[in-house]
């Protein structure tokens, strides 16, 4: 229990919580499993690419800011590619985390082989892959997508009716998110190079000298967040049903944030798959409060930015105080003063 | 005894720099060694061609019956040679099961964890050695004694013969050190060598059987515990004949330079109270955890003491900052000196003027260069700092000419009182004689000066009195010129005990 109240995931659940009651007092529709079902599927996209950041995160403290842009460039390509040769869904979301996974490792590689900050090297790549795209799409907008797109996103799971006699259902997309959770969920857990992810997040030298593989383990959280935005950009198509060159790009920091807000350190080493899903949840039905509340959207922007900084100020606050608490002085309450 | 690792006319050199000039040593089969030497001596090297991390240009090694020529790191492990650096290589945000286990996990090459096997191989650990560490905390919330248990406990996870501690006390307290040493008689109990690398020299004589000095890159002596004595000891690191002479100064005790009164703060110490007149040096030691650095802190302002009453010359006055501290005239040379003194990457100059930057400036308030100049050359003389021209980097200074440069810093400010936290930790034997000078002639300008030290024959034989503190209080304050050193010694180590002694 007392565990229980030092995590940042519970505190998080708490304000999600707090905030549904609020919302839901003011507007009954959010409590609506139509809403919910809907909230899940327009963050189904951040939420997939929020697994990788978190991988990222975990490994140095430092984002990669680049897989907003790697998820454009597979969105344009495979949608191109699938309009000139058809193929089915399956096949799109292959070509895509491959693509994905070519575009992340070289991340990495830069990463590991330049020692710069995540950041920095991401933000030039991100440079790259988004200019690349624009050159050759010369920014053209694509708004008539392959049909498996379509067919794939109307798939539903249980058909429902609301009071307003239309359909709905629980659709593909939000199912995919829950299994890249799941699937993050254990690999951090429970496989050698997710725990290798933490160690070298904790302590790269101590890593290196106990026999872990730096350069693979970061090849592969590169990766891994390469091949999400792959997924993740398969998606997004099925959703928006169009391929615009600028729509993904720009979220980055939101997604970031989320993941820092649930309990991902600037320092590195830490992070959980449950706490980047309430981070994004949160987002989602803050998102989602102020529409329904009718209050402008831009104070989200506000919420963002206020998030950054709480979160980063817990783990500086949290990280202060580990290293005062190293030697700590037991005072005498009895006197014993003695002179000469 | 049989010897279990045996090295003869090792050598080895980087560039041209001799590191070891054909070094025998052997270590038997359950034998605890020490192994001193002064900074730069090569006992680094030494541990590292052990560990197979260095090849060495000539020499053999023998691990039990094996000959190396080359001994490769992967060698070391297999024949149960473990090194344990300063840092301990842990993970802090992994919990302590993961920790000890994670070599072991590595090793293995398991693509699946298995977290019931994680908890056994640590469980299994633990036990070998009777510590009691909760497997599930994570490491980060140990303390540095239980931090290097899981260190220990790592090395522990495979089939350990020949463990190397490398300054394994330098963080401990007393309490803590006590518990190191039952582990490592334990370790010796399992027929397991292990190799204490150490500059401290009462502990290396309380724990060893037998002592390895190294000097310039030779074994310059092998001897058994029994024929060695401090003396000597320092003699061997340091080829010089170094006593200790006792700093005899009458002060005028009329006027109080420093005078502090009841002052306490919250888990850092409490009701304490002394005086500092001028020309003194006040010494406090105590153990690691006495709340001597604390203390220092709160003077300087760096973390403000809660209660208790501050009087410069007379005059009440309240540090709350840093500010505060400098504007009555007080300086801080801190403990950590490379983390908190210097800024390593700056220049011998920059290091030395930045506090006094202000005085600097010239016509339109840009930095007169001239003035500059003289500044950092009249404390590059004056304290004997060794450099080719200031300009270089402060990180290129051996240890002893960097702390010379923090204590430029804040002389060159001109303070009424000092404190030192520490000012000799990790500088040669020789280097520290000629800091102790400094602060000598510091004192007899007019200075009063706190020497916050937990090196006994430091504080006694250069303060006027001394300060013992024990767990967060002054226990006792005593004149110097009628105490030994085994006296204050004693006096610290029963400081340590949980009782209080009437």
């Amino acid at each position: 229990m007392n565990k229980l109240f030092k995590q940042t995931e519970f505190y998080i659940a708490l304000v999600i919580i707090l905030l549904s009651v609020v919302i839901t007092l003011f507007n009954p529709r959010f409590l609506t499993a139509e809403n919910i079902f809907d909230l899940m599927k327009s963050f189904s996209v951040i939420g997939i690419m929020a697994v990788g950041v978190l991988f990222v995160l975990i490994l140095g403290g430092s984002p990669d800011v680049s897989f907003t842009a790697i998820a454009q460039v597979v969105e344009y390509v495979v949608v191109i590619m699938t309009l000139k040769w058809g193929g089915n869904i399956i096949l799109a979301f292959l070509v895509a985390a491959a693509l994905g996974t070519l575009m992340g490792s070289f991340n990495g590689i830069l990463v590991h082989y330049f020692r710069v900050p995540t950041v920095i090297i991401t933000i030039a790549t991100l440079n790259i892959y988004y200019g690349l795209l624009y050159v050759f799409s010369k920014g053209e907008v694509i708004f008539v997508v392959h049909p498996m797109f379509r067919e794939f996103a109307n798939i539903k799971i249980g058909n429902f009716v609301n009071e307003n006699n239309v359909t709905y259902g629980f659709t593909l997309m939000p199912l995919i998110w829950i299994f890249v959770l799941v699937l993050g969920w254990y690999i951090l857990k429970y496989t050698s190079i997710g725990r290798n992810i933490y160690a070298v997040g904790g302590n790269e030298v101590a890593a290196e000298r106990v026999g872990i593989n730096v350069f693979r383990t970061r090849l592969f959280a590169f990766s891994f967040i390469g091949l999400l935005s792959g997924i993740a950009a398969i998606v997004h198509a099925a959703i928006v049903q169009s391929a615009i060159p600028n729509i993904i790009v720009g979220q980055e920091l939101n997604v970031i944030a989320a993941v820092f807000l649930g309990g991902a350190s600037v320092f590195g080493g830490s992070g959980s798959i449950i706490g980047t899903f309430l981070g994004i949840m949160l987002f989602a039905i803050m998102n989602n409060g102020l529409t329904l509340l009718k209050i402008s959207t831009y104070w989200f922007n506000v919420f963002v930015g206020a998030v950054i900084v709480i979160s980063i100020t817990i783990s500086a606050i949290q990280k202060i105080r580990q290293e005062k608490g190293r030697v700590k002085v037991h005072i005498d309450e009895e006197k014993a003063v003695e002179k000469v | 005894m049989t010897d279990f690792l045996r090295l003869s006319n090792i050598s080895k050199s980087f560039g041209g720099v001799q590191a070891l000039k054909s070094v025998d040593f052997s270590i038997g089969k359950g034998e605890i060694h020490c192994l001193v030497g002064e900074n730069g001596s090569g006992k680094s090297t030494l541990i590292k061609i052990i560990s197979g991390n260095l090849q060495p240009d000539a020499g053999e090694i023998w691990i039990e019956d094996h000959i190396y020529k080359h001994l490769r790191s992967i060698d070391s492990i297999n024949m149960g040679i473990q090194v344990i650096f300063q840092d301990f290589a842990l993970f802090p945000n992994l919990s302590v099961a993961e920790n000890i286990a994670y070599s072991q996990l590595v090793e293995k090459k398991e693509k699946i964890l298995n977290w019931k096997e994680i908890e056994t191989i640590a469980r299994i650990a633990i036990d070998k050695i009777k510590v009691k560490l909760d497997l599930e905390e994570q490491v980060s919330n140990l303390s540095v004694a239980n931090q290097q248990m899981v260190a220990i406990c790592r090395a522990l996870t495979s089939d350990l013969r020949f463990l190397i501690l490398d300054e394994p006390t330098s963080a401990l307290t007393k309490k803590e050190i006590d518990q190191l040493f039952l582990v490592v008689k334990d370790l010796q109990q399992k027929g397991i060598s292990v190799m204490f690398v150490s500059h401290k020299l009462n502990e290396v004589l309380e724990i060893a059987e037998k002592i390895t000095v190294i000097r310039d890159g030779q074994n310059v002596a092998t001897l058994p515990r029994e024929e060695i004595t401090n003396e000597r000891l320092i003699y061997l690191m340091t080829g010089k004949e170094i006593t200790y002479s006792r700093y005899k100064k009458s002060i005028n005790t009329e006027k109080k330079l420093l005078e502090v009164q009841n002052l306490s703060k919250k888990h850092n110490f409490k009701d304490v109270s002394f005086a500092l007149h001028h020309g003194e040096i006040f010494g406090i030691t105590g153990l690691l955890g006495s709340g001597r650095t604390e203390l220092a802190l709160a003077l300087f302002g760096m973390d403000p003491a809660d209660s208790g009453k501050i009087l410069v010359e007379g005059k009440e006055i309240q540090i709350r900052s840093v500010k505060d501290a400098v504007q009555a005239g007080i300086g801080y040379v801190p403990e950590n000196r490379l983390e908190q003194g210097l800024i390593m990457k700056k220049s011998v100059g920059e290091n030395i003027v930045t506090v006094i930057i202000k005085r600097l400036l010239g016509k339109f308030n840009l930095i007169d260069s001239k003035k500059w100049e003289t500044t950092v050359n009249h404390w590059v003389n004056e304290l004997e700092i060794k450099v080719v021209n200031p300009e270089v980097p402060v990180q290129t200074l051996s240890g002893g000419n960097q702390q010379r440069v923090v204590i430029a810093k804040w002389l060159s400010v001109h303070p009424k009182i000092l404190i030192l936290d520490s000012p000799t930790v990790g500088i040669d034997i020789a280097a520290k004689s000629s800091i102790h000078k400094i602060i000598r002639d510091m004192a007899d300008n007019g200075v009063g000066i706190i020497f916050i030290s937990d090196e006994i024959p430091e504080v006694v034989n250069n303060c006027n009195r001394i300060a013992i503190m024990r767990n967060g209080r002054i226990f006792k304050q005593t004149d110097t010129t009628n105490v030994t050193e085994a006296e204050i010694q004693q006096l610290v180590e029963m400081s340590g005990a949980v009782s209080v002694p009437k």
